[in-house]
């Protein structure tokens, strides 16, 4: 619903050192200021990777948050196409067209 | 004087982040001919190097996304990345700010251009310094078309901005050189992460060094997404070279497809011809 929103929170986390101290000391007022489904929260506490690239979030922003989060580089990929096989081809943004590959 | 330089790599950030995991023949064959592009480099003698980059949301994101942005600061500082993950030490980078106003200044002549006096390196411009510059010795002015966050820039306007960068930079007393640096094709950072269109790569790559202007501006950015990932729409940065090259044609230095790097790594060089003879 709101990919913008996800992203602009990864995005955030990633580049600014004062948002990523907030992460660390209170994750969930950081998560309260951005507007947030229900879903996409749930992503982003697990942390879903695989859900959260099947919901769009750019390559370049979800790598990063993955590193965070503790993924190594082989299990990064795997949780993606893992969301795939769970919750079927991304819905929006970049990858659209990805699930036409063979 | 002018410009005394003009080449093209990739920046992908498994070249220095992954450099453990590659085939160390080909990663090596890749490393030496970076290293015979630094020592060309050098030989050229520039006052600074402007670097034509994709960067992948490190300072800008689509709350106020520039289709094209050059630095104006007297230094910069990268990567902005994890330093484990990218293997490359948190740096400071020389700028040229008054260089850069003098270009920005002359390009708005002929295009349309953000500046920015912060910027904060990504793999996009560190992975190439790393090898280019690796002292950070020489002045850098950073450039960037995006390519990340749709609607892009269409190809055309990358090719006028070469061109106007070209026009500027022969006002300039300063011996400046030209890098760009992307990817062909690939599909970074997603499950296809590896993937590399080998043939799509060469038949760009073709049109790219012999500096076929009407070839290269007819890429679609959905044939591109389609055949070479999203990755590919990178390929503005190698025609905004073309356009400030106009008339020259390249040389391959190397190319070759490294998986775990996830792109077609390339090198290749652009021996300028002045623009007075290409115009007769």
């Amino acid at each position: 619903m709101s990919l913008y929103h996800v992203q602009k929170l990864l995005y955030q986390l990633n580049r600014d050192p004062a948002v990523r101290q907030r992460y660390e000391q209170g994750f969930e007022a950081l998560l309260a200021e951005y507007e947030l489904t229900a879903e996409e929260l749930h992503a982003i506490r697990q942390p879903d990777i695989g859900l959260l690239y099947v919901m769009g979030v750019n390559g370049q922003i979800l790598m990063h948050y993955a590193a965070l989060r503790g993924f190594e580089w082989d299990r990064y990929i795997e949780a993606m196409r893992e969301g795939e096989r769970r919750y079927g081809p991304v819905r929006t943004g970049l990858y659209v067209r990805a699930g036409e590959r063979s | 004087m002018s410009l005394v330089f003009a080449g093209a790599c990739s920046h992908a950030p498994g070249i220095t982040g992954r450099a453990q995991r590659a085939d160390p023949q080909l990663r090596d064959a890749f490393y030496a001919s970076l290293e015979r592009m630094r020592e060309a480099l050098d030989r050229a003698r520039p006052d600074a190097l402007v670097v034509i980059g994709a960067e992948h949301f490190a300072n800008f994101f689509m709350n106020n996304m520039p289709s094209l942005c050059i630095g104006m600061a007297d230094s910069y500082e990268g990567p902005i990345e994890d330093e484990a993950w990218l293997g490359i030490r948190h740096t400071r980078i020389p700028g040229a700010a008054e260089l850069s106003q003098r270009l920005i200044t002359e390009m708005m002549q002929e295009v349309d251009l953000a500046y920015a006096q912060e910027w904060k390196f990504d793999h996009g411009i560190m992975v190439p310094l790393h090898f280019l510059t690796p002292r950070y010795h020489l002045p850098v002015i950073p450039v960037n078309i995006n390519c990340q966050g749709p609607p892009l820039i269409p190809l055309a306007r990358c090719w006028a901005f070469g061109r106007a960068l070209r026009h500027a930079c022969e006002r300039q007393p300063e011996r400046i050189a030209v890098i760009a640096t992307g990817g062909i094709s690939h599909w970074p950072a997603t499950p296809d992460s590896g993937k590399i269109n080998e043939a799509w790569d060469r038949a760009f790559l073709e049109k790219f060094l012999a500096n076929r202007r009407q070839e290269l501006l007819a890429y679609t950015d959905e044939q591109t997404h389609r055949e070479a990932g999203q990755g590919g729409f990178e390929i503005r940065t190698f025609i905004a070279l073309a356009g400030c090259t106009e008339g020259s044609r390249g040389e391959l230095w190397f190319y070759a497809p490294i998986p775990i790097f996830a792109v077609g790594c390339t090198v290749a060089v652009i021996p300028i011809v002045p623009l007075a003879e290409h115009a007769a």
